[in-house]
């Protein structure tokens, strides 16, 4: 140890002054990295290295979140048998209060299928869902709100699809690789969905903060006239040929809404309904028919590969 | 032997981006988990020296930059961990590597990367976060960064010193 104190400071004696210009190239190879990857946009020339450096990533991500989930459950393991007792108690509970819904909400189910069929004769009514589940999280450090997920190309799973989870919206891809596919979210600040109001059907803009993990989104109207109440859910609009964002998606409920008279729209904060938190499977939109590498969800329950 | 050298200090730095955005999740504070990757590079000036750590940082910090789920401009962690790993290579020369001085270098290297990160965005409006909100993901990812480091450093600096050319002389 002795020895090795010595030579360092034999070596700082001989002048370890770290060589400038391997500083400048270092710098100056960054900023060029920025410039090309800013300027170019979408179609940048560092996207061909992302999705190259995403293929060797990708497996690894993959392997180390299977190795990490057994862990991440255990402490579930350690609740005692009263938890237990009391949960099942509670279960059976809500079973019960479900199921007298589901008896009720079948005749109401049976007149909205009626009135969509009317109106939405040609289009398909659900969609068929790659399911993944989140392997890795952006820091937060990055300011920005993306996670992947372990479906890629070989799974059907392209830029530009939905993303959704049971409760809601989650996000869309960006990027695929074989393997995997990045995720931004509606919480994102660069995020922009389309939504529609449940209430009024009026539609606007919600957008995401990139405040926190499970911060609201702010919606704003179109029409100014229109008041959103607090309560409403809002749902995508839709874009145009379903991508990135098919209709009719809930994304959250309005909590609060502002105006003011310098603004020519009224701004609702929209909480989400996906908790992003604790995120994990979730299903990608794939058009009906898509030949994928996995088993895909379909709407009317099925299951087919 | 020196490719060797350097596939070791690769793939050290591969390790340290998977389990940041793999495994660091789980435990993350609001989102901000420790970033490993710095930490590693601030190992590798500590023995290394500057121009080492300096090249170091710049693939850590493209490795961050591209390996998904990234999407922010890709070059931002880059140029901010080739700042770390300068920075942190001088101040070595000053101080001999205690305990002390070790986390004290963590510390500040953790606060000049991210706000580095963070001014560059602010240039880039990429994306656009208010200064509030990045002062205090900056603030608790040092607080990360320090709680982590009696658990990183010593074994990643071992390991540098073990890659040390046996002639060190330049």
């Amino acid at each position: 140890m002795g020895e090795k104190r010595w030579k360092s400071k034999g070596r700082l004696e001989a002048g370890d002054r770290p060589r400038r210009s391997v500083l400048v190239a270092l710098v100056l190879a960054s900023v060029t990295l920025i410039t090309l990857d800013a300027r170019g946009g979408s179609d940048s020339p560092v996207e061909p290295v992302r999705r190259a450096v995403g293929e060797g990533f990708g497996p690894v991500e993959s392997t180390t979140s299977a190795f990490v989930r057994p862990f991440t459950a255990v402490p579930s393991y350690f609740r005692s048998k009263g938890d237990l007792r009391e949960e099942i108690n509670r279960l059976q509970t809500e079973n019960a209060g479900l199921r007298r819904e589901v008896d009720t909400a079948d005749l109401d189910r049976n007149r909205l299928a009626e009135l969509e069929g009317l109106t939405r004769t040609a289009r398909s009514t659900g969609y068929s869902l790659v399911p993944a589940n989140v392997i890795a999280l952006g820091p937060r450090q990055s300011f920005s709100h993306t996670v992947t997920i372990d479906a890629g190309t070989s799974s059907g799973v392209h830029a530009d699809m939905t993303v959704l989870n049971n409760d809601g919206l989650v996000g869309r891809v960006v990027r695929a690789t074989r393997t995997t596919a990045t995720v931004v979210l509606v919480v994102d600040a660069d995020s922009v969905v389309g939504g529609r109001l449940g209430s009024s059907m009026e539609i606007g803009v919600l957008r995401g903060r990139g405040t926190g993990t499970q911060s609201p989104l702010d919606l704003e109207l179109v029409d100014d006239s229109v008041v959103a109440e607090p309560g409403d859910v809002v749902s995508t609009f839709g874009s145009d040929g379903g991508a990135p964002y098919v209709s009719g998606i809930p994304i959250g409920k309005v909590t609060a809404v502002y105006s003011s008279p310098r603004e020519t729209s009224r701004r609702a904060v929209v909480e989400p309904l996906v908790d992003f938190t604790s995120l994990d499977l979730v299903g990608v939109v794939v058009p009906d028919g898509a030949r994928t590498g996995r088993g895909v969800i379909k709407a009317d329950g099925g299951h087919h590969r | 032997m020196s490719l060797l050298r350097a596939l070791v200090a690769f793939s050290v730095v591969c390790l340290a981006v998977v389990l940041q955005v793999s495994l660091f999740p789980h435990f993350a504070w609001e989102g901000v988990v420790p970033n490993l990757a710095l930490l590693v590079v601030v190992a590798a000036a500590l023995v290394r020296g500057p121009q080492f750590a300096a090249v170091l940082g710049f693939v850590a910090g493209v490795a961050i930059d591209l390996a998904p789920p990234a999407d922010h401009i890709a070059g931002r962690w880059a140029l901010a961990l080739v700042v770390v790993g300068y920075v942190a290579g001088r101040v070595r020369q000053d101080l001999r590597p205690t305990a002390g001085s070790v986390v004290l270098t963590v510390a500040a290297s953790s606060f000049v990367g991210t706000s580095v990160f963070a001014l560059s965005g602010l240039v880039l409006h990429d994306p656009v976060v208010s200064v509030p909100e990045m002062l205090q993901v900056i603030l608790v990812a040092v607080v990360w960064d320090v709680l982590l480091t009696p658990f990183v450093l010593p074994p990643v600096m071992a390991l540098f010193r073990r890659l040390q050319p046996a002639e060190v002389a330049y």
